[in-house]
């Protein structure tokens, strides 16, 4: 029998022994335990190490506001870090261990840390560890030096980096009421949504409906409260418009009714079954929202209350009637408040004895002392505990005479002999989300709480989360805003009938007992009372900078049970009342959320995969893919032993002396179809497109609405009122939204539609002398000489019996062609044209060739026209119609668009025979040592075989001037340097006698 | 954030494109008013409550809305197509405020 | 006020840390100034130092409309580079680097700023090429950077997936090894400190409610704390440049205000040590002190003054971070939170004299003003002192725009959120 399990009681499974282990020890526990309470029952009182001090740390709550006992829960390789042990449900082979300890969690050197308590006071770091100005420290380098031990020593567990085998999914749902928390009133609220037809969602973030109907021990329409709420739950288990979420957190409440949860979906299982998902993240959009999220119990501020076995007093409350654990033997009670009564008497009742009630008011209610007598207890009012003892356990604990008015301590201190002190400072409404959702909150002075603001999104509140903490108000509260939230009034009815413990909602305003010791607001962080006042001597006294100076609620935690506390501590050194210190306004996530909940559908599949129709067919025959955007294209197609030069010298070469084809499906295409479809490409092109005839196509510049260049392409005229635009790959999306906004914002009057049509053609471009030798021998229905298809014209044929249309145009510089066919023949059109092309000696190539024969004939792509580029800049200010206005026309001569020593396209050719660089500079003298004085760089360089040199395109500074001159490549990222000649960016075949044929 | 599209009903900003303030006049194509272009392409009304702006509904019919937004609450308080209402935003923004 | 060292940290721990003095004052406005800078953030107040440091201006108050340092200066994810592609940039985000190598002892303050490089990773040959040519343009400014072969880059960052598996397989990276984070409140309160012990009044909860003016000119502003004249009114307010500028009648200007989010991770051991940014999709992460991986991403893509984020980007940001970090999927983000972001039409700031007589305006910071914070209150302060823009900050006018002079590291043009 473990040491500290009742002998009955709690709804945990008594039959199921479940197996784990907590630092390589192994233990058991029952099904339905927590880790924490689990390891409670075996009598474990050291569950972790704090922040910056180290010290020995128990569990304090026994729910999601946990600051003490974070554990990594380990499954293989796989490590979760900073898990809250009261958050961890039980299952076989559990592997659990603590974290930020070294050598081990029972001796850790870093304790020593403690002994620096007062030097390392809040903020401490910002006014030491500078250095010295002068020496080999100086700079940051003496900063850096110390800032190494820090990062080591700081952090809490260690993220692994195997990755994780889970999946992880997304639901988008849709809802008229969403209710968050299942306690008295989220049960209520959802049954009278329900009752109206509404489509409800019930989100509970621990493993069982019911809330504090589980462990109050109340007594709900003659039942006990627990069972209450489980027959509640069944009921709404029979609705058909009911969806009940068990482990749920919503954690988010953005705009327009959107939140966002997260349900731990297999946490709790030893494996998954197949096909499920770890966590699911739903994003539910609903007409209105139930909050019913509760309240959290807050610590007192006292010496010595982080010591292992000082607890919350409600958390002590669960551990016995829902787990069946008592935190102690020999329990002490330290409150401000009536509620810590009721827990006495529930602990009693499981068994421990209650040597103490220490209250910090003089005056208590005769049914507070009537509860004290039933518990056995002493009852020491205007009291307080001013410290603790023991090391890794509690011992005991002194008290002394308290004056709640001035916070003075009086006479003798007093020894009570106890092994676990719970303590209770009121209650903090849990107001989370409705302060996401975007108001501010609103102190209550009787509360002593910050309430619920009003609502700035479709939200009611109920119950405890509005400060009405008893049951039976909750009860009330739930219905109405099931009601409300269903846009329903509901006859009067008759409620449930709740018999609780009786008790004041009110504490008594004292956060704090000033006593020798150090007293923690934050645990985690290991703020004390003194760090807030020394943030207050320092100025430091806005609620955002105590955080921000002292770090209290920035732990993992988020402050949930130590803003408060904080805010009062600073109120009181300020002299002013706590709304006025300010209040924290919270964001997003209510607690941490998985990084691969959120990234869901997406995790290990980031973006969709773009592939053109001829993909296979690439890999099937050794091409080596790269992606370009979201496509993939061909770079190469190696033979056995080439490397990518030798690859693309072959491939561009035999283009020239033969034939080549390349898929060009990626680029992008556009239907322009309408009776002003000409006029549209007028204005959207520098040139004039509606003298083009039907039948023809045409290169064309785009500029922005800057008069900067934008993109470029070929469109074709294949009806009166009927254009085919070619983008290029990466501008393809933009173009369109381009063309889209003008038609439908600007220009509303043009009778024109675009569509995109990227996806619905396959294209190939087949260039080189024999080219039209290979098309005449395979293409049906239309002849490909000279007479028929002129340079950029276009026919319509067949290849192996599929509708083809075939523009003579060239990006390589030789006789050219581009086939385009439906993108389900994509794939046999380019069997059919490879197997044509067999006897010419056609080859494959890809991106690298492509590239080299651009180069060498001069042509511009993204790499120069890249935003910052003009038409003149590219010497293509020969498409700049004077006939016209066009997109840009009347910004591209503004002063700046028209300097002279504006970077201009350039052809390079290295004079050391050696390969030049994308993205080396260029500059007049060359100083390797020291580089200086770029006036230009280079976008893109190749060996070119047509001419047997190194050769680049470059944006130079003045460029046009400087053909003929010298100058140097300066690449000191890559160490090269070495003399070029800058000449035109027409290197090969200049006045276009190969491509006219 | 939830924008209706007069198409396609309320659906979530993730279909959108966002394409900035709508109260933008892009001159005639043949001014030579430099100013007025320079105005139109680089100057933005910025302002901290009702916004009248044009988003694209890139995710669904691909039509563009103009939509009076609050850039302090994002709520929305009116949408249509940007197509020809633009004066009818701009009174139902001045009446407003 | 004491000069802050290990000696007077021992110092004071034992008198139980009860002499500490705050570290600016308190004080009521005055009636006049000689300048005042709107916005206590971190170039208001690096402004109003270097106006008392550098010009001997030190009858300036600060104003702040809620408390120091609560806009971007502690919002943002604290990275602190100068490896842009264009001159203009460059010299002056490198001429703020060398001030961010020293700021600790100049403030006498640490802020913390640790030099570990920020690496940018490329996907694509384009994109190697791309970087190519900025880390050279960087070198011929004297800047440090360096390309990273993938090993080198495991070798610093082992939780990187850098296998040709990836949906984006990284080729290489950018390092700029001079690069790193700093601690972004330290900044502000450095600054302030500073200011306030030469003598500058800085006012917190004194809100801009409208300008006094003599004609054309500024003389002055009203305030929730009542009229305060000037002889000269800056304006350091980023993300609130449009609200204020509407006070002053101007109601465009070529900015939007838009959110970015930021995020960061509960408390890790050391797993990432340095700063990162994803080449396919705009992801930058770096690990704090503390231990928490600090990330954001794109803007939220509307106009927005709500320091409040939306749910796709969330979904965005953290769906490119386990694209890179596959193993991070159990990690868990612990806070969010959004800044006003005040984009410009080109990407980069604005530091002049004018629109208006008497005025100065400090604005366009986009995402990129904390690492700014040194060089942008220099040359600000210089600007106020001289009435003329310094050699750093001469190309960053307002209308560069109107003139063709943009200075647009990302080529994206007229489109203030896609920079």
């Amino acid at each position: 029998m473990s040491p500290r399990r009742t002998e009955t009681g709690g709804r945990i499974d008594r039959l199921r022994t479940i197996r784990f282990t907590f630092d390589g020890t192994p233990y058991t526990g029952y099904a339905g335990d927590t880790l924490a309470s689990a390891l409670l029952a075996n009598g474990v009182t050291l569950f972790g190490r704090s922040f910056k001090y180290h010290r020995p740390r128990g569990v304090l709550t026994a729910g999601v506001e946990e600051p003490n006992a974070l554990v990594t829960v380990l499954r293989g390789e796989v490590r979760e870090p900073n898990i809250a042990a009261t958050m961890v449900e039980i299952y076989d082979g559990l592997v659990a261990v603590s974290q930020n300890r070294f050598p081990s969690l029972a001796w850790d050197v870093n304790a020593i840390n403690q002994l620096g308590g007062k030097i390392l006071s809040a903020g401490f770091y910002y006014k030491t560890f500078m250095g010295p100005v002068i020496g080999p420290l100086k700079g940051t380098r003496f900063w850096m030096f110390c800032e190494h031990f820090i990062r080591r020593a700081a952090g809490l567990g260690r993220a692994g980096t195997a990755a994780d085998p889970e999946r992880y999914e997304r639901m988008n749902a849709f809802c008229d009421v969403l209710v968050v928390g299942s306690g008295p009133a989220g049960l209520m609220a959802a049954k009278a949504a329900a009752d109206q037809g509404q489509r409800v969602i019930l989100c509970e973030l621990e493993p069982h409906f019911g809330g504090s109907a589980n462990w109050s021990g109340e007594t709900i329409d003659g039942t006990p409260a627990a069972d209450w709420a489980a027959r509640a739950v069944g009921q709404l288990e029979g609705h058909d418009n009911v969806r009940l979420l068990p482990r749920t957190t919503v954690w988010g409440y953005y705009d327009g009714n959107t939140l966002a949860a997260l349900e731990r979906v297999t946490d709790h299982k030893e494996a998954p079954a197949r096909g499920e998902p770890r966590h699911r993240y739903w994003a539910i959009r609903t007409k209105s929202v139930v909050l019913a999220t509760g309240s959290f119990e807050r610590p007192l501020v006292f010496p010595g209350n982080d010591r292992p076995c000082v607890m919350l007093a409600h958390a002590a409350e669960r551990y016995a009637n829902e787990y069946g654990v008592l935190p102690g033997d020999r329990i002490a009670l330290f409150t401000n408040n009536d509620s810590a009564y009721r827990s006495a008497l529930a602990l009693k009742k499981a068994g421990a004895a209650i040597v103490a009630i220490i209250d910090v008011r003089q005056d208590l209610s005769s049914e507070m002392r009537k509860l004290a007598t039933d518990a056995e207890a002493e009852i020491l009012s205007a009291h307080a505990v001013v410290a603790t003892e023991g090391g890794k356990a509690l011992t005991g604990l002194k008290v002394q005479r308290f004056d709640m008015v001035s916070g003075a301590l009086t006479g003798d201190a007093r020894s009570i002999h106890a092994d676990c002190l719970l303590m209770s400072g009121g209650w903090s409404p849990t107001i989370h989300l409705a302060s996401q959702a975007g108001a501010r909150a609103e102190w209550d002075a009787a509360r002593q709480a910050f309430l619920p603001p009003k609502p700035t999104q479709k939200w009611v509140g109920a119950g405890a989360f509005t400060g009405s903490f008893s049951t039976a108000e909750a009860i009330a509260e739930g219905r109405a805003a099931g009601l409300s939230a269903a846009g329903a009034t509901g006859a009067p009815t008759i409620l449930p009938v709740v018999e609780a413990a009786p008790g004041d909602p009110d504490p008594a305003p004292v956060f704090e007992i000033k006593a020798k010791g150090k007293s923690f607001v934050d645990f985690q962080h290991d703020v004390t009372a003194e760090d807030v006042r020394l943030a207050h001597r320092e100025g430091f006294v806005s609620v955002e900078h105590l955080k921000r100076y002292t770090t209290l609620g920035m732990a993992t935690d988020q402050g949930k049970s130590s803003n408060v506390p904080g805010l009062a501590i600073m109120a009181e050194a300020l002299g002013k009342p706590i709304p006025e210190v300010g209040t924290t306004r919270f964001r997003p996530p209510y607690s941490a959320v998985s990084i691969g909940s959120l990234a869901a559908e997406r995790f290990g599949d980031l973006k969709p995969e773009r592939l053109t129709p001829m993909h296979d067919w690439h890999l099937a025959n050794g091409a080596t893919m790269y992606s370009a955007g979201l496509w993939y294209r061909p770079m190469i197609y190696g033979l056995a032993g080439e490397t990518i030069e030798q690859a693309y010298v072959r491939e561009a070469k035999a283009t020239r002396d033969s034939a080549g084809i390349v898929d060009v499906s990626t680029l992008g295409k556009i239907a322009v179809q309408g009776p002003d479809a000409a006029e549209l490409l007028d204005r959207v092109y520098t040139n004039m497109f509606s003298t083009l005839a039907v039948g023809k196509a045409r290169y064309g510049l785009m500029l922005r609405e800057d008069g900067l260049a934008f993109d470029d392409g070929t469109t074709w005229r294949l009806g009166e009122q009927d254009f085919l635009m070619t983008t290029t790959t990466a501008n393809a999306g933009k173009v369109m939204q381009h063309l889209e906004y003008f038609l439908d914002v600007i220009w509303p009057e043009l009778k024109v539609t675009v569509t995109s049509v990227t996806d619905e053609w396959a294209g190939a471009a087949i260039g080189g002398p024999k080219a039209r030798a290979i098309l005449a021998a395979c293409v049906k229905g239309t002849a490909v000489d000279n007479a028929t298809l002129p340079f950029m014209g276009i026919v319509h044929g067949k290849i192996a019996d599929v509708p083809v249309m075939i523009c003579r145009l060239s990006f390589s510089g030789e006789m050219a062609f581009e086939v385009y066919s439906g993108a389900g023949y994509g794939a046999h059109v380019w069997e059919a044209l490879i197997e044509a092309g067999k006897p010419f000696g056609l080859v494959t190539y890809g991106l690298e060739a492509l590239g080299t024969m651009r180069i060498e004939k001069g042509h511009v792509t993204g790499a120069e026209i890249d935003g910052r580029t003009t038409a003149r800049d590219l010497h293509l200010d020969w498409m700049l119609s004077k006939k016209k206005t066009f997109i840009g026309s009347a910004m591209m001569d503004r002063e700046g668009l028209i300097a002279p020593d504006r970077l201009q396209l350039v052809g390079l050719v290295s004079l050391d025979n050696r390969p030049l660089n994308g993205g080396a500079h260029i500059v007049e003298e060359l100083d390797e040592a020291n580089p200086h004085g770029s006036i230009g760089h280079i976008t893109a360089c190749c060996y070119s075989p047509a001419l047997g040199k190194h050769i680049a395109l470059a944006l130079v500074s003045g460029g046009k001037a400087r053909h003929g001159t010298r100058a140097f490549v300066s690449d000191p990222l890559r160490n090269r340097f070495g003399p070029i000649e800058i000449v035109s960016n027409h290197f090969y075949d200049p006045d276009g006698s190969r491509m006219h044929g | 954030m939830l924008i209706t599209c007069p198409y396609c009903g309320p659906r979530d900003v993730i279909e959108f494109t966002y394409q900035g303030d709508g109260n933008r006049q892009r001159p005639q194509p043949s001014s030579q008013d430099l100013d007025a272009w320079n105005a139109y392409v680089y100057d933005r009304l910025n302002p901290a409550g009702d916004h009248n702006e044009i988003w694209q509904h890139s995710g669904g019919c691909r039509a563009h809305l103009r939509v009076v937004r609050n850039t302090l609450t994002h709520e929305i308080s009116s949408s249509g197509f940007a197509r020809g209402d633009h004066k009818a935003a701009r009174h139902r923004l001045e009446t407003k405020s | 006020m004491a000069e802050y060292s290990a000696l007077s940290l021992l110092k004071n721990a034992f008198t139980g840390n009860k002499d500490w003095k705050p570290a600016w004052r308190k004080p009521d406005p005055k009636a006049s100034y000689d300048v005042i800078v709107i916005g206590g953030g971190g170039h208001g107040l690096s402004t109003a130092y270097y106006l008392a440091k550098e010009h001997g201006i030190t009858n300036v108050a600060v104003l702040e409309k809620g408390w120091l340092g609560s806009g971007n200066v502690g919002r943002n994810t604290t990275a602190v580079r100068s490896n842009y592609l264009l001159p203009s940039n460059t010299r002056f985000y490198e001429h703020s680097m060398k001030m961010w190598e020293n700021l600790s002892h100049d403030l006498n303050y640490n802020v913390m700023f640790s030099q570990r490089g920020c690496l940018n990773l490329a996907h694509t040959p384009a994109q190697f090429d791309d970087y190519a040519r900025r880390g050279n343009a960087m070198r011929h400014l004297g800047v440090d950077a360096e390309l990273m072969t993938v090993a080198e880059i495991k070798r610093l960052v082992p939780a990187l997936d850098v296998s040709g598996s990836a949906r984006f397989p990284i080729l290489g990276g950018l390092m700029q090894p001079r690069a790193g984070s700093a601690r972004h409140d330290a900044v502000a309160w450095g600054y302030a400190r500073g200011a306030d012990r030469r003598g500058v009044d800085i006012i917190e909860n004194c809100e801009v409610t409208g300008f006094l003016r003599n004609g054309d000119r500024i003389t002055g502003v009203s305030t929730t704390r009542g009229e305060i004249r000037a002889k000269k009114v800056a304006l350091a307010v980023a993300g609130s440049t449009g609200r204020v500028m509407q006070l002053a009648g101007i109601d465009k200007m070529p900015i939007e205000s838009h959110v970015l989010q930021a995020f960061v991770t509960e408390s890790l051991k050391p797993i990432i040590d340095t700063i990162l940014t994803f080449g396919m999709g705009h992801f930058y992460i770096s690990q704090s002190d503390k231990g928490g991986l600090v990330y954001g991403g794109d803007l939220d893509g509307y106009n927005s003054y709500a320091q409040r984020g939306s749910l796709p980007i969330v979904d965005e940001v953290m769906s490119e971070m386990l694209a890179l970090f596959p193993g991070l999927a159990r990690v868990r983000m612990l806070r969010s939170w959004g800044g006003v972001c005040d984009m410009t039409m080109d990407g980069s700031p604005i530091i002049t004299t004018g629109p208006l007589p008497g005025m100065y305006l400090n604005c366009g910071w986009c995402y990129g003003g904390f690492k700014a914070t040194p060089a942008s209150g220099w040359c600000f302060a210089w600007t106020i002192a001289k009435d003329e823009p310094h050699d750093f900050n001469a190309p960053f006018t307002l209308d560069r725009f109107y003139r063709g002079l943009v200075i647009d590291d990302k080529g994206q043009g007229a489109t203030p959120r896609l920079h």
